[in-house]
């Protein structure tokens, strides 16, 4: 049985494949419309988000599956005191699959130490958030064809940010990337990754406080909000959560076939003026999201 | 005093001076029923002072977690008043319960009962990361 807690738990291989699947839902989805018959995923967020949940939701339908769960720390029993393995145990009794949220980190992997069924991680804290990078992964995939020979620009809060972690340690797998990372100073990528994965997979990559100065160049751009949570006073936060804005002006030198992205939600770092631009692909990013999550649904539950 | 006081046993020897007792405590060598000495301060040509260790009786003890705490304590096993066999342990893969994870947003740190396991991720540097969050264990 496998689970799947962080992104490196699986091989390029493992991905790559999953890629296939998904593209082979979007082709034909009714190929898979009642692979999951009778299959219960239990969706536990002890903490809540609502996206992720809906997208693992939706998923699980969409493969003729059910779900069960529920979505916040209050209304389960971790509020009565039970423990996180106590809780998989049972709800491994009425379940096939389990995708888990929760505010402490390492939670999932506790988890999975004791589990009868598959658990995948919908998060937990700040550290791992693999399925964000598996539907990163799939939206370059769908918007360019392919995953190596691209220039990625990461935007906004490089240091906090784990989807931007998770995805620069993702991507220095692939062939010929680049990495323009642009930050204010404050906000630079970790020097572990810069030493553990940049320079030692001999990636290429420009740190910059301008997304003006670096945007001709990129084939991706991935803009990042700066999250209140991560910030000690307030002020810090105020001064750098509008740091950048995308709009229309910054998007003037801009490649033709530009993909942007965003995990979402947003608040102010893309101006909604950029959202009809077919270069903004944050909304379909959300729906392949959908679409990688069953990919894994059904490797997880070792499904054909 | 040296070495040769004791007839079947293990000697650590080379502990920096002081840290005798944290391995005392680390090995759980109070649990023991045979006699165990701390000599603490002793003078060392190569170290200036040292502290030793010996426990009077051949038993098969988990030493790994020496190679945590300081790779230059050298084990000396004595049997038959003879030193059979003298050696260094290096850094463990893996140290249960002995660290403890610092991070407040960490599972272990709402949830007690889970072993605080930490895992060699940088043998070089020797840098442990806690299995369930990956922060890195800071000795200070
Ligand atoms: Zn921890």
């Amino acid at each position: 049985m496998r689970h799947l807690i962080d992104i490196k738990d699986l091989s390029i291989q493992e991905i790559d494949e999953l890629i296939k699947v998904a593209n082979d839902i979007i082709a034909h989805p009714d190929k898979y419309s009642e692979k999951c018959h009778n299959k219960k995923l239990a969706t536990l967020f002890f903490e809540p988000s609502t996206r992720t949940r809906l997208s693992f939701e939706a998923a699980m339908m969409e493969l003729g599956g059910n779900v069960i769960g529920f979505s916040s720390a209050s209304s389960s029993s971790t509020a009565k005191g039970e423990s996180v393995s106590d809780t998989i145990r049972t709800v491994g009794c009425y379940s096939d699959i389990i995708a888990m949220r929760h505010p402490k980190e390492g939670a999932p992997l506790v988890a999975s130490i004791k589990s009868t069924v598959p658990i995948i991680n919908a998060g937990d804290g700040g550290h791992n958030h693999p399925t964000q990078t598996l539907t990163d992964l799939l939206t370059i995939y769908r918007e360019k064809q392919r995953l190596d020979n691209l220039t990625i620009g990461l935007c906004g809060d490089l240091k906090f940010g784990r989807t931007v972690h998770s995805l620069v340690t993702a991507m220095s797998q692939y062939k010929n990337i680049k990495f323009v990372l642009i930050s204010p100073e404050e906000l630079k990528i970790p020097e572990y990754l810069k030493e553990g994965v940049l320079e030692k997979n001999n990636i290429e990559y420009i740190q910059t406080d301008s997304i003006e100065d670096s945007i001709a160049k990129l084939d991706i751009l991935y803009m990042t909000r700066v999250q209140r949570e991560r910030f000690f006073n307030e002020e810090d936060y105020l001064r750098l959560k509008d740091y950048y804005i995308l709009d229309k002006e910054k998007l003037k030198n801009a490649k033709d076939d530009l993909c942007i992205m965003h995990p979402l939600p947003r608040v102010n770092e893309i101006s909604t003026e950029v959202d009809d631009d077919p270069r903004a692909a944050y909304f379909r990013q959300v729906r392949y999201g959908k679409y990688i999550r069953m990919a894994l649904i059904l490797k997880l539950l070792e499904i054909e | 005093m040296n070495i040769d006081s004791i007839k079947n046993g293990i000697v650590i020897d080379h502990i920096k001076a002081k840290n005798g007792l944290e391995i005392f405590n680390a090995l759980k060598l109070g649990e023991l029923d045979c006699s165990v000495a701390i000599i603490t301060n002793a003078k060392s040509k190569k170290m200036g002072r040292k502290d030793i260790i010996k426990i009077d009786k051949s038993i098969d003890l988990d030493l790994d977690i020496l190679g945590y705490i300081d790779e230059d304590i050298t084990i000396n096993i004595i049997k038959d008043d003879i030193r059979v066999d003298k050696y260094h342990v290096e850094a463990p893969k893996e140290i249960v319960n002995i660290i403890k994870c610092k991070n407040p947003r960490c599972i272990t740190s709402s949830e007690q009962e889970l072993d605080q396991i930490f895992v060699l991720t940088d043998k070089e540097n020797k840098k442990y990361r806690c299995k369930y969050c990956e922060t890195l264990y800071n000795q200070n």
